[in-house]
């Protein structure tokens, strides 16, 4: 099971440094995708594991295992908001913020449509 | 007595990984709860451990004066480890497990495309919020709608710009706004906007952006959607970073 954490944990190593490293390059003070590569790492070292037979049943039990941690991490990080703050900054921010939410959800659709027209 | 409580707490302080899990279970049993009896299915129980957890941190900040909601409370310091964005991209990289290369690949121009208009949708927001106002000077003008983008971008630009701290402030402030507006609105209107395949998922990650905000809508909406948003949305915050002090900002010059 720990093979399995562990192998998270090295895409996780490997994306994130990636996505400094590319910050860096680009004079930026911040990553750039270092959770997309590692998510792309974690995609491909698996299914290659996977090929050779050498992603066992306990491995993919721990990849599991932090997978399901997904939706606790996600109430902790909703309760570690500092929401006092967004709501005390006044109208501006609450109209910029909630103006930006809506207008992107209300693209979605279009996006998509957009895209399958091409297909 | 005092010297009593002062043990508990000083105890319950030293496990604070125990009194977390224990804090974030009981938000999800009361959710799962709520969800099955009082709303009859009709919200979803993690929507609902979403807003629980907004409220508690609202209450907590109230109570504490504090930046970080429930983890500056001295027993809960482990709920600011646990949601912190350490763990965050750690859980959201291991949803990638599953997920479909193909589908990824097929997906890629939509959501760059997406990633684009996202970020400039959202500073535009911003600016024009702000300009209406009374913001006329250019700087401040594309703080506000640099923090628009996500509340990383705002500060960055800001610090770019040599703004005052109270654009700054206002700039965090709407960013964090927005990634809670996400949270919420998210699993409402999903079925709506249609939210419910990879291309989709992947094309709201790059209209939306902030991290946080589709980690916890999609987890609402649909946990199986989480790497196709998160996929797009990891490179927004950079891009906003390279565009929003630099093309954005001669823009907003030229138009004031």
């Amino acid at each position: 099971m720990i093979y399995g954490v562990g192998t998270v944990s090295l895409c996780v190593i490997l994306g994130q440094g990636l996505g400094e490293l590319l910050g860096v390059l680009a004079g930026l003070d911040t990553n750039v995708g270092g959770v997309g590569f590692s998510m792309l790492f974690l995609i491909l070292l698996t299914n290659a594991m996977k090929k050779k037979g050498k992603l066992g049943k306990s491995s993919e039990a721990g990849i599991n295992f932090c997978n399901k941690m997904y939706i606790p991490v996600v109430v902790a990080m909703t309760a570690s908001q500092n929401v006092v703050q967004a709501i005390s900054q006044g109208m501006i921010a609450i109209l910029a913020g909630v103006a930006a939410c809506l207008i992107g959800l209300m693209l979605v659709p279009v996006f998509c449509r957009k895209g399958s027209v091409n297909e | 007595m005092s010297t009593i409580t002062e043990k508990i707490s000083a105890f319950l302080a030293s496990n604070s990984i125990s009194t977390t899990i224990i804090f974030v279970v009981a938000i999800m049993l009361i959710s799962d709860f709520l969800s099955k009896k009082a709303f009859k299915g009709r919200l979803h129980a993690s929507a609902l451990a979403v807003l629980l957890g907004l409220a508690a941190a609202y209450v907590a900040g109230i109570f504490t004066g504090g930046t970080k909601g429930v983890a500056d409370i001295a027993m809960f310091t482990g709920v600011g480890v646990m949601g912190g964005s350490m763990m965050r991209d750690f859980a959201i990289v291991s949803t990638a497990f599953g997920a479909d290369l193909k589908e990824i690949a097929k997906c890629g121009i939509a959501g760059v495309k997406a990633l684009f208009m996202g970020v400039i949708i959202s500073f535009v927001c911003g600016a024009v919020i702000a300009l209406a106002f009374g913001y006329t000077d250019a700087e401040s003008v594309t703080v506000i709608g640099a923090g628009t983008v996500t509340f990383v971008v705002g500060p960055v630009t800001g610090t770019a710009l040599k703004v005052s701290s109270q654009a700054i402030a206002i700039s965090i402030a709407a960013g964090v706004v927005k990634s809670i507006a996400v949270m919420i609105i998210t699993p409402i209107v999903a079925k709506r906007i249609g939210l419910d395949n990879p291309k989709a998922a992947m094309v709201y990650g790059g209209l939306m952006g902030t991290t946080s905000g589709t980690a916890a809508g999609l987890a609402a909406a649909d946990p199986k959607l989480v790497p196709y948003g998160a996929m797009t949305a990891t490179f927004f915050t950079g891009l906003g970073c390279l565009v929003c002090p630099t093309v954005l900002y001669a823009l907003v010059k030229l138009v004031l």
